[in-house]
């Protein structure tokens, strides 16, 4: 699709958005860049990597994935024209193709990538743990965390889910979640830690909060809510059981001064967050202790006096001024003093007497009193005799605090009942303080009246009379009105009566001209977001306000008035501003059960606590209520099931040296102007829990492949060794189900890559059991078997893995789908039973397995077919996203492209084929854009350094603990000044933190320094930090070294503080050691021809010129034949394909393309020509061409290769030897050309895997033999088709092909190398035979058919080759051009600037061939792009007049890069040296080492500079051991 | 000095690209090994000249480990 561009001649924006950083992504960003675009990397976990990153080989070369994708990783990571967005999804695009506008969310990540070092420090103090997702569920992981050890950005980042719902119902916000992980893993001080960052008063809390945090909790969905409150009771008295630590006076900062009335729970916090603000804060308390309702109202079994005092005093000793016994009369009096805002915080103290006959008589008590009157002693145990509190006491009232009263009052030996109006049920006290009422022989009346308290005849109470009560209820203005049962008074006989109705506060002191406005109902009129009162300055919180509330109300409100007097002093707006909210995490049933089925979740109810026996408790005030002990409170603490994942208990915040985490991070939107945009959202392995035949999730040795490949890993949870995971055992018999996902009624495709991978996870299995046999750790005999339907080995080298896997690794090959897998409970072992035709009497077999393996297929994840949606694009049934054939990465919209199995299920190689196809596709469209908005870094210009005393600055780094914490970093630094050369040495708390970078650009221009040495993590990482650094500081970036002294030493050595720093001292040493004989090398520049050389006038070569030409590249096609057009010109039809109708047939997309490349102005197509020599190298190549024998020649920067492939024509099954026999584009030619031809065609036979075929599978064949069948059932449908084949290899949607031709009736006769069919000529005119085992039927037949049409391969074209040798380009056992890295660089040769595309790499599919052809584009326009080359600078340097010519270097190297020069002359004044071009050179160092006269040398990596670091590390004398050797620069200009 | 008290000093070259970004990794998994191992990082084990093996056990190493 050619797009136009808005507005015709506007410029288009030269950014492009890559979404997914798979390997796709990558690919697609690392193109773009090199191109001069600027790239947004959009990825949705916290680090790039993909699908790829989790697995451990890669088919079918064996290499680890990690070692292959690890430098992709890192180029991407650091490319200045990438800008990897972690944690980000696409919400929106506006605009079109050029100029789009994209809105992204990005999550938070929580720290900062700039600041992490990924150092560790927070994940380890982390107390979460939930299911490591990149381990695919089989080891542990904590909320923060790193996605994987070699993740990009190397940093950290935490998981949260949401607000834990425990937490949410907490008025405070306590951490529930988060004390109780730190309770789990017996961090008790932590524990209290978290309590109190939002609670100063947790043994309080912990035995009196109302707990709505255990109402909320998720844990009762399983069985029964977590005891929280019991928890946190517990943490305080492991603390509280250890001697108090002293609380430093907070630090006072801040003028102004704050007056706060009631020293009670509210006004106590509001003092505490004053105070560490740095106000100065005076608490005027009228009773004679602090503590408020805590101290006085609440009795002392319930909450010990020492808890109090302790918690009030941690208060206090922050600097607070508490005045005891001094009430406030008068508010005008607290401004006068020179206070600066006042909080009111007063309680409610005031209990309410019912107006009603007898109130006023002796013994009627108020419980507020009543209560404080006990705490303070007033009833002394066994003061029966007290004039005031009688024998018999009646407590009127049905709350808690009637319940503290009656309870205490059994607690001074009295007879005690209760009466309220309230019936059973609905009195407003708790429960279990109800039934422990009734346990301690309080007699309970509810649902009666008070209506008048009886005289005894001399003034005091001998009763009260009350009634039934029918109904009541409460009118608007919170008047009562009751509905009493006629006739039903009765007289409960008493001589004491405590009301306890209610409470207000005791608002005296507040004179009516104060300017503060008070309720109807008594209570201080507040705003409730600020809790201002109506006069400036003045606050209220608390009871006072509200009425009766529980302690961690006032603890809530007492925050929130101290943040609003924060706000107030410090002349900010009252109102808070609005924050943006996690949402709360409520557990769907369906998850609860999930996580109970997969074995994360058990049941168990609450771990039950101690309580005081009923005959103690009554007697004393003793605390009824015990607590866990350790082990109880760590199994209820590991009940919780974590619902916010991170629980914010900062544990991390308290780690990190780097200050990099910030909890209160939001989420951003953000939008970004992009040209154009690349989708390479992956894929997801199919749910197999939902195949439950196979018990996933039920069964523990059933796995899914993926997690199997993590198993295999050895940076997996098993270190490498295959555990099984119900014991840990080494499974001995492991079966793979095949097509788990794929080709069944859900998924109408096949996968793609399963079979493939199945047979390397069982190569590498064998491969682990031979390598454990060898160290003695266990047997070899390890037997694999898989249960497949056809293997799809289709591409380059897999059939020969695949049969490999067979022959060499034994890996046992069973055709058939299992429908169910039993386990046996005792051994958790595996049995399958499937039809055999080798089996018994009931032809079955049944087997047994260690460990089962479901090969699962690959599907698109739900939030990617938003993502579709998002966009715009069109999407197929399953969520792919729809391409056609002739624009294979062109999505529906213009401007929006796609790669990988997003767009189709497929392996590493096409998914990066098609990541540089994409590329190119938005590089041509934005082509104008180029380096528009690339970034250039700036230096200043550099030192001369050479000639200058050595003066080394070597710089060591503590990495917060993670050196420092295990080895004497100031020890290694004292040690590094004393070596030679070295000017100055320094430790640091984190070198490559940005105060420390500029600290060290500054030291080297005050200090005059010439070589700088970090000694700190990895170069890998942090090298080019450092060396950029010293560039801002005016040196050459080469004279720069590092010691890796953390992950080589202080990680590894943690155990062991002096071997580590002797090591250390080592490694500095050797450093400064090496980097003594550094040397600035400069970064030479080669101009770039921008032409493009295309060999091959097929489609591929076609497609790739109007690639290139369409962004500004001038290209030559050349093509032997004298039409253009290749093997295209031979197609008449394509696959039949859904949703791609009214397309283009071969020859009118040929036409079409034919055309456009003639008309094209930068293409130049030379017909009947062939390339004899080439020469150059990548950017300046000079190619010879002749065509009918003229010679000419070509200046070009870059050559594709796209000679294409031919039908192979052998004389297998009597090809040639009857006109009846043909090959399949043979008979597509016949099925186009004649209809005629094909009446009375009764019955056509065709037979797959022809001659070379046997060898490798041709990919098309089987496809291409459908097709033809399926035209021949549609032109004829009478006529019969057999297919005799091995395997039926349609991958992908390709699948849909084959049943099709299923159901239109074709028959198919499955063969064996081992018994091919025969085809047997007739003697005269009669009919072929065709012979043929048929495997499904176990016997012989016999076809007799009127056609038979041989499915032979693509073999190369002819003269590959010869063109192959000329260009000095590999090419593989088959014939076919070899490729730089089968995974990675699929277009790419070895040799730089040389690609290749279409079937001269292996048999393809159009859609393929055009993809990769775009790709080689890409890669190409990776040079073309360039106006100038830099050379790679630590490249081979020849002394040419140490040369003999001998021609090692030549035939060594890997690249073919040495060339004898006859512009040099070597040892002996001989003309020709060889001659290293330093823009090609790739610096391995192979021929310098080698080159027998050692006239070689690899500058940064010179003899001298390795051997001064082999002399160092023994300590012999460094300056001794000196090759004396002339500067590389001098040498180099003397020669030149 | 017994066989349990000896500890092999011991140089090992490593390739940039596989064995030196392994032994990063060791760290990344704190995996313990003895402080007598020290790493020298090549371009390539290419690089690796027959002469910087020599010149370690002449030096004193009691072993040469090559990983690439």
């Amino acid at each position: 699709m050619r797009v136009e561009l808005v507005g015709g001649d506007k410029q288009p924006v030269g950014a492009v958005m890559v979404v997914g950083g798979g390997i796709a992504g990558m690919q697609a960003s690392l193109d773009l860049a090199d191109q001069g675009f600027k790239v947004y990397l959009v990825e949705a976990k916290s680090a790039i990597g993909g699908k790829m990153a989790q697995l451990d080989k890669t088919f079918p070369t064996n290499d680890c994935a990690m070692c292959t994708i690890s430098p992709k990783l890192v180029e991407t990571g650091s490319h200045p024209n990438i800008e990897i967005l972690t944690n980000t999804e696409v919400r929106e695009i506006t605009g079109q193709a050029g100029d789009f506008s994209v809105h992204l969310r990005r999550a938070p990540r929580y720290v900062d990538t700039s600041r992490c070092v990924a150092c560790g420090d927070c994940s380890n103090v982390c107390p979460v743990i939930i299911p490591d997702v990149f381990n695919e569920g089989l080891a542990p992981r904590h909320a923060v965390y790193k996605l994987y050890p070699q993740a990009v950005p190397n940093a950290y980042a935490i998981e949260k889910r949401g607000i834990a719902p425990c937490r949410d119902a907490c008025p405070a916000g306590q951490r529930a979640q988060g004390y109780i992980a730190l309770i789990r893993e017996g961090r008790w001080q932590d524990a209290l830690r978290v309590i109190k960052m939002d609670n100063p008063f947790p043994g309080i809390c912990g035995r009196i909060c109302n707990h709505r945090c255990e109402t909320a909790c998720n844990r009762g969905l399983v069985d029964e809510a977590i005891n929280i409150r019991a928890l946190k009771r517990f943490v305080t008295d492991k603390v509280y059981e250890q001697p108090r630590q002293p609380v430093s006076a907070a630090l006072r900062t801040q003028p102004q001064r704050v007056a706060i009335i009631g020293a009670g729970p509210c006004g106590l916090t509001a003092a505490q967050d004053l105070a560490l603000a740095g106000y100065a804060v005076t608490v005027f308390e009228a009773m004679p202790v602090p503590g408020g309702m805590l101290r006085l109202g609440v009795p002392e079994y319930r909450l010990p006096t020492e808890i109090i005092e302790r918690e009030v005093q941690d208060i206090i000793d922050l600097g607070v001024d508490l005045r005891l016994n001094h009430r406030i009369n008068n508010m005008d009096e607290v401004f006068e003093q020179g206070f600066d805002a006042v909080l009111v915080a007063v309680g409610a103290h005031e209990g309410v007497r019912l107006p009603i006959p007898g109130a006023g008589l002796d013994g009627v008590l108020v419980n507020t009193h009543f209560l404080r009157d006990v705490r303070l002693g007033k009833y002394s145990d066994g003061a029966q005799g007290d004039a005031e509190l009688g024998h018999n006491v009646l407590v009127l009232g049905g709350g808690n605090v009637a319940i503290d009263c009656a309870r205490s009052a059994v607690r001074l030996g009295r007879e005690v009942q209760m009466a309220c109006l309230e019936g059973w049920g609905q009195m407003p006290a708790h429960e279990w303080e109800i039934q422990a009422a009734q346990a301690e022989g309080i007699a309970l009346h509810p649902g009666f009246t008070f209506e008048r308290i009886l005289d005894d005849g001399n003034g005091r109470v001998a009763g009260v009379e009350c009634q039934r009560v029918a109904s009541f209820s409460f009118d608007e203005r919170g008047r009562l009105h009751v509905e009493k049962v006629p006739d039903s008074t009765l007289v409960i006989p008493c001589d004491t009566v405590i009301f306890s109705v209610g409470q207000r506060a005791g608002l005296a002191f507040i004179p009516g001209d104060a300017n503060v406005g008070l309720t109807d109902r008594q209570m201080i009129a507040v705003n409730p977001n600020t809790l201002a009162t109506s006069r400036p300055g003045v606050f209220a919180a608390g009871d006072c306000i509200s009425g009766t509330a529980f302690v961690i109300e006032a603890v809530d409100r007492g925050h929130t008035a101290a943040r609003s007097i924060l706000r107030y002093l410090q002349g900010e707006a009252l109102e808070p501003a609005p924050k943006p909210e996690l949402p709360v995490v409520r557990l769907s049933p369906r998850e609860v059960e999930e996580r109970l089925r997969d074995g994360e979740i058990h049941r168990s109810g609450r771990v039950p606590l101690p309580e005081l026996p009923v005959e103690q408790r009554i007697n004393s005030f003793a605390e009824v209520e015990g607590g866990y002990d350790e082990q109880s409170a760590q199994a209820e603490a590991a009940r919780c099931l974590a619902c916010g994942i991170c629980s914010e208990c900062m544990s991390c915040v308290f780690a990190c040296g780097r200050e990099a985490i910030n909890h209160d991070e939001a989420e951003r939107f953000e939008e970004v102007r992009v040209g154009a945009l690349i989708l390479a959202p992956g894929y997801q392995v199919y749910n197999a829990h939902l195949s439950e035949e196979y018990g996933l999730g039920r069964y523990p040795n059933v796995v899914t492949a993926l997690q199997y490949e993590r198993l295999l890993s050895a940076s997996g949870p098993t270190g490498g060794h295959v555990k099984r995971p119900s014991d840990d055992r080494s499974p001995k018999r492991i079966a793979f189900l095949q097509c788990v996902g794929s080709r069944d009624q859900s998924h109408d495709y096949c996968s793609s890559v399963c079979c493939m991978y199945a047979a390397k996870e069982a190569i590498m299995t064998v491969e682990h059991a031979r390598a454990e046999a060898r160290d003695g750790n266990g047997a070899a005999d390890v037997h694999c078997q898989v249960f497949f339907m056809d293997t799809r080995a289709y591409s380059k080298g897999y059939e020969e893995y695949y049969r490999r896997a067979e022959n060499k690794y034994g890996v046992q090959y069973t055709r058939c789908r299992l429908s169910d897998i039993k386990e046996d409970p005792q051994t958790k072992n595996l049995q399958v039973r499937y039809a055999a035709p080798e089996a018994g009497a009931d032809g079955m077999i049944e087997q047994e397995f260690d460990l089962v393996v479901l090969s699962v297929g690959m599907e698109i994840a739900e939030p990617v077919k938003q993502l579709g949606r998002t966009l715009g694009v069109q999407l197929d049934d399953y969520g792919f996203c729809h391409t056609t054939l002739f624009d294979p990465l062109q999505t529906s919209r213009p401007g929006v492209y796609v790669a990988g199995p997003f767009r189709e299920p497929k392996d590493i190689p096409e998914t990066v084929v098609e990541a540089s196809g994409a590329a190119a596709n938005a590089a041509r469209l934005l082509a104008p854009a180029r380096y528009t908005l690339a970034n250039v870094q700036e230096y200043p210009p550099e030192k001369d350094v050479t000639g200058e005393a050595t003066r080394i600055g070597v710089f060591v780094c503590h990495c917060g603990s993670n050196i420092g914490g295990y080895l004497d970093v100031p020890g290694v630094a004292e040690y590094a000044r004393s070596l030679p050369g070295v000017a100055h040495a320094e430790d640091n708390l984190y070198t490559c933190s940005q105060d420390t970078i500029a600290h060290i650009i500054d030291q080297v221009k005050t200090l005059g320094l010439n070589r700088v040495v970090v000694a700190s993590c990895t170069p890998l990482t942090h090298e080019p930090l450092f060396q950029d650094a010293i560039r801002q500081a005016g040196l050459n970036p080469h004279l720069f070294e590092m010691a890796n002294i953390r992950n080589q030493c202080s990680w590894v050595h943690s155990s062991d503080w002096q071997g580590g720093t002797e090591k250390a001292k080592s490694l500095v040493r050797m450093a400064v050691a090496r980097a003594a004989r550094l040397e600035a090398l400069q970064i030479r520049e080669v101009p770039v021809n921008n032409t493009a050389l295309v060999i091959g006038g097929g489609a591929a070569g076609m497609v790739a010129a109007l690639t290139l030409a369409g962004q500004g590249f001038p290209v030559h096609i050349i093509e032997r034949e004298a039409e253009l057009g290749g093997n295209l010109r031979r197609l008449h039809y394509f696959v039949p394909s859904n949703g791609d109708s009214g397309r283009l047939s071969p020859q009118e997309y040929l036409a079409d393309l034919e055309q456009r490349v003639n008309q094209h102005p930068l293409v130049t197509t030379h017909l009947s020509t062939e390339l004899i020599d080439s020469a150059g190298f990548k950017g300046n190549f000079i190619s010879t061409l002749v065509c009918q024998g003229q010679v000419s020649t070509v200046k070009h920067g870059a050559t594709l290769i796209a000679t294409g492939g031919v039908e192979y024509k052998g004389r297998e099954y009597a090809y040639g030897q009857d006109s009846r026999i043909l090959t399949q584009l043979e008979f597509e030619a016949l099925l186009a050309a004649s209809q005629s031809a094909l009446q009375g065609l009764k019955s056509v036979a065709m037979i797959q895997c022809v001659g070379p075929a046997e060898k490798y599978c041709s990919r098309l064949c089987c496809t291409t033999a459908l097709k033809n069948a399926l035209k021949l059932k549609e032109l004829n449908p009478q006529t019969d088709v057999s297919i005799i084949y091995r395997d039926i290899r349609t991958y992908g949607f390709k699948e849909r092909v084959y049943t099709e031709a299923r159901r239109a009736g074709m028959r198919f006769i499955r063969y064996d190398f081992d018994r091919k069919p025969q085809v047997i000529l007739p003697d005269g005119e009669g009919a072929l035979a065709i012979r043929v085992w048929d495997l499904g039927l176990n016997r012989e037949l016999e076809l007799k058919p009127d056609l038979l049409v041989l499915s032979t391969p693509i073999v190369p074209a002819k003269g590959a080759k010869e063109l192959a040798s000329r260009l000095k380009l590999p090419i593989d056992m088959d014939g076919f051009f070899l490729e730089a890295h089968v995974k990675l660089r699929p277009v790419d040769f070895a040799v730089d600037g040389v690609f290749m595309a279409g079937m001269a790499h292996y048999p393809k599919f159009l859609d393929e061939t055009i993809a990769q052809a775009q790709a080689a584009a890409s890669r190409a326009a990776s040079i073309l792009s360039q106006e100038m080359m830099l050379a790679n600078a630590r490249v081979a340097h020849v002394d040419a007049l140490k040369c003999v010519g001998c021609l090692t270097c030549v035939r060594l190297c890997p690249y073919d890069v040495p060339r004898i020069s006859l512009d040099f002359t070597g040892v002996g004044n001989i003309l020709g040296a060889a001659y290293i071009e330093p823009a090609i050179c790739h610096g391995c160092g192979s021929c310098a080492s080698e080159c027998p006269a050692q006239a070689i040398q690899l500058l940064h990596y010179t003899d001298v500079q390795l051997l001064n670091k082999v002399d160092a590390l023994f300590e012999v004398d460094v300056q001794s051991a000196f090759i004396p050797l002339e500067s590389v620069e001098d040498r180099r200009a003397g020669q030149l | 000095m017994t066989s349990e008290t000896f500890q092999p000093n011991i140089v090992a070259f490593c390739c940039h690209y596989c064995a030196y970004a392994a032994a990063d990794l060791a760290g990344s998994m704190r995996l313990e090994y003895p402080t007598s191992l020290k790493v020298i990082e090549l371009p390539c084990t290419g690089k690796l000249d027959v002469v910087y093996v020599l010149r370690a056990f002449e030096d004193g190493a009691d072993g040469v480990m090559v990983a690439g």
